[in-house]
């Protein structure tokens, strides 16, 4: 271990860090902004042009904020559950790759901080870490409405944790690892030249799967029952202010930022993109948009949807995401099978074969919401 | 069996707020760019004028009467024909709306004999003490037109006599 690639991580890590940071700063400008124009609003446009200073002030705002720590709360945890929060938020996303390693002035680049050979199960380990911080913060208040705020929100997690592991199971059997590097590759290419090999045109549904669950996993509308104000005021933050408010309210945009480059990265394609491997810069580029539409796919949905009830929330992820996205594995590895052992073209088995079960499944929800139980009597 | 219909609707909500993004936005940038109000409009009193600059008002309290918050104050003086306010032989030498405690409900205006005083268009009340609430009557009453005297003003005698001028049926 030489004295340059120690130097190339502080930076690389350093870098990404930053990137992290500012990008869960103008992640806020940009769901305001774009949720202002779904509501026929302008938002918010006064400090800076086009408001570009807003998260700044934000910040400013925070920060000369007065701390509060109820009497009662248990100090130390209190103090604590905020960095338990955030580290892994930003932690998360070193195993993504975002670009394809390159030779500058001689210098063997590789655009990614850490190459575990076991990434994706990096990845769901950390953001188990994640639900640590949110149900301690809820505990330590010594408030009623966060303690429900943060139980909820693990047993949410939890729940939908599930779902999502195995929607990256049908990702890592696709890819034949679990290297995000490998998984990345696996998407490049194209089918006829023009359809590119991305995991969402071969799994579909699990795609989906993976969509849905980690909207439920960073507690955003409209699974966002943690924090369901009407409920439980504000949650597990509700007795939060200031800096330590700043750090949640952080981790939370940052796992927005981080879920989507791990979509994007396991079934988008990563940063494959046209003329890749020509020009290497292009990769950042093509990641960073990735990113940006999938962030607002998850605004799009807060905008339209209403928040579920916490019971039907339960059931769909223990009834219906669990068997779906077991289902698809299944599937996904028959299909594999039989592409290696026939026919290569028997691929299109499964994303014939998980739309089918997904239709299945879309029924049954559709039958069991008819049903007389949830009939007002 | 319903399985494209549940997906499509729930497609639809999607698509029917992207649409509205292509709207264009209501908003009004306030401090900039500011609305009319409207014609019937009650923001804050005016006290009115004669065109020959008199003031309308004759210090009757009548509209301190009708108010229901009890948020006017009037005290009335002595005109002279030296120094003229008002026609008539009264005029208003204090009047002080308390903002604090107006509603806004107009009842003034209907019991003001005169259309002395009028609920104007102004809406941007703001202090910052308790004090400052309290509008005297140099910030109600409304600036001396163009070409007519100040109050006081040294008149002929016999002029002035009536208090309450003919008036027609008020148009709106």
């Amino acid at each position: 271990m030489n004295f340059l690639l120690v130097l190339e991580w502080l930076i690389k890590g350093f870098v990404w860090a930053l990137v992290l940071l500012g990008g869960f700063a103008y992640l806020t400008l940009y769901e305001r902004k774009a949720l202002a124009r779904i509501q026929s609003r302008i938002g918010p446009n006064r400090a800076g042009p086009w408001g570009i200073l807003q998260p700044i002030a934000d910040a400013v705002k925070l920060i000369f904020k007065e701390e509060l720590t109820p009497a009662k709360a248990d100090k130390l945890i209190f103090t604590l559950a905020p960095v338990i929060t955030v580290v892994p938020a930003v932690v998360i996303t070193a195993v993504v790759p975002w670009g394809p390693s390159f030779d500058i002035f001689g210098y063997h680049l590789n655009l990614y901080i850490a190459d575990i050979n076991v990434g994706v199960l990096y990845i769901m380990s950390i953001a188990s870490i994640a639900v640590y911080g949110i149900v301690l913060a809820g505990w330590s208040s010594n408030n009623k409405y966060a303690m429900m705020g943060g139980l909820r929100s693990s047993a949410q997690m939890i729940s939908y944790e599930i779902a999502l592991g195995l929607s990256f199971v049908s990702a890592i059997l696709l890819a034949g690892s679990m290297r995000m590097l490998d998984i990345v590759n696996a998407q490049g290419g194209y089918w006829f030249h023009l359809i590119p090999k991305w995991f969402v045109l071969l799994q579909p549904v699990g795609t989906g799967i993976f969509l849905i669950a980690t909207l439920a996993e960073v507690n955003r509308a409209p699974f966002d029952m943690p924090e369901a104000e009407q409920e439980l005021t504000a949650g597990y933050h509700t007795e939060y202010s200031g800096m330590k408010f700043a750090l949640l309210f952080m981790a939370e945009y940052t796992k927005m930022i981080a879920i989507s480059a791990i979509g994007a990265t396991l079934f988008f394609g990563g940063f494959n993109g046209p003329f890749v491997d020509k020009f290497p810069w292009l990769g950042p580029i093509y990641i960073f948009v990735k990113i940006i539409i999938l962030l607002f796919g998850m605004i799009w949905v807060r905008a339209t949807f209403p928040r579920i009830r916490y019971d039907r929330l339960m059931a769909f992820g223990w009834k219906v995401l669990l068997p779906l996205s077991l289902a698809l594995v299944f599937i996904t590895a028959v299909g594999i099978i039989l592409a290696q052992q026939v026919n290569s073209q028997l691929i299109v088995v499964i994303p014939v074969a998980s739309l089918l079960v997904a239709g299945v499944a879309v029924a049954l929800i559709d039958r069991t919401l008819r049903r007389k139980d949830y009939a007002r009597r | 069996m319903r399985v494209v219909e549940p997906v499509v609707e729930l497609a639809r909500g999607l698509w029917t707020t992207l649409r509205m993004m292509l709207d264009k936005p209501v908003t009004i940038q306030y401090p900039e760019q500011k609305k009319p109000v409207k014609v019937r409009f009650r923001g804050r009193h005016v006290l009115m004028r004669y065109e020959n600059g008199l003031e309308k008002c004759i210090g009757c309290a009548l509209c301190a009467a009708a108010c229901p918050a009890d948020a006017i104050f009037v005290e009335s003086s002595e005109n002279t024909d030296e120094q003229r306010y008002s026609p008539g032989e009264r005029y208003a030498s204090t009047y002080e709306i308390n903002m604090l405690r107006c509603i806004f409900c107009g009842f003034c205006e209907d019991a003001c004999p005169t259309e002395a005083i009028v609920l104007g268009d102004q809406y941007e009340l703001s202090f910052t003490d308790r004090r400052q609430s309290i509008y005297p009557k140099e910030m109600l009453i409304e600036p001396v037109l163009a070409g007519a005297m100040p109050t006081p003003q040294k008149t002929e005698p016999g002029v002035y006599t009536r208090s309450v001028p003919e008036m027609k049926d008020p148009q709106d």
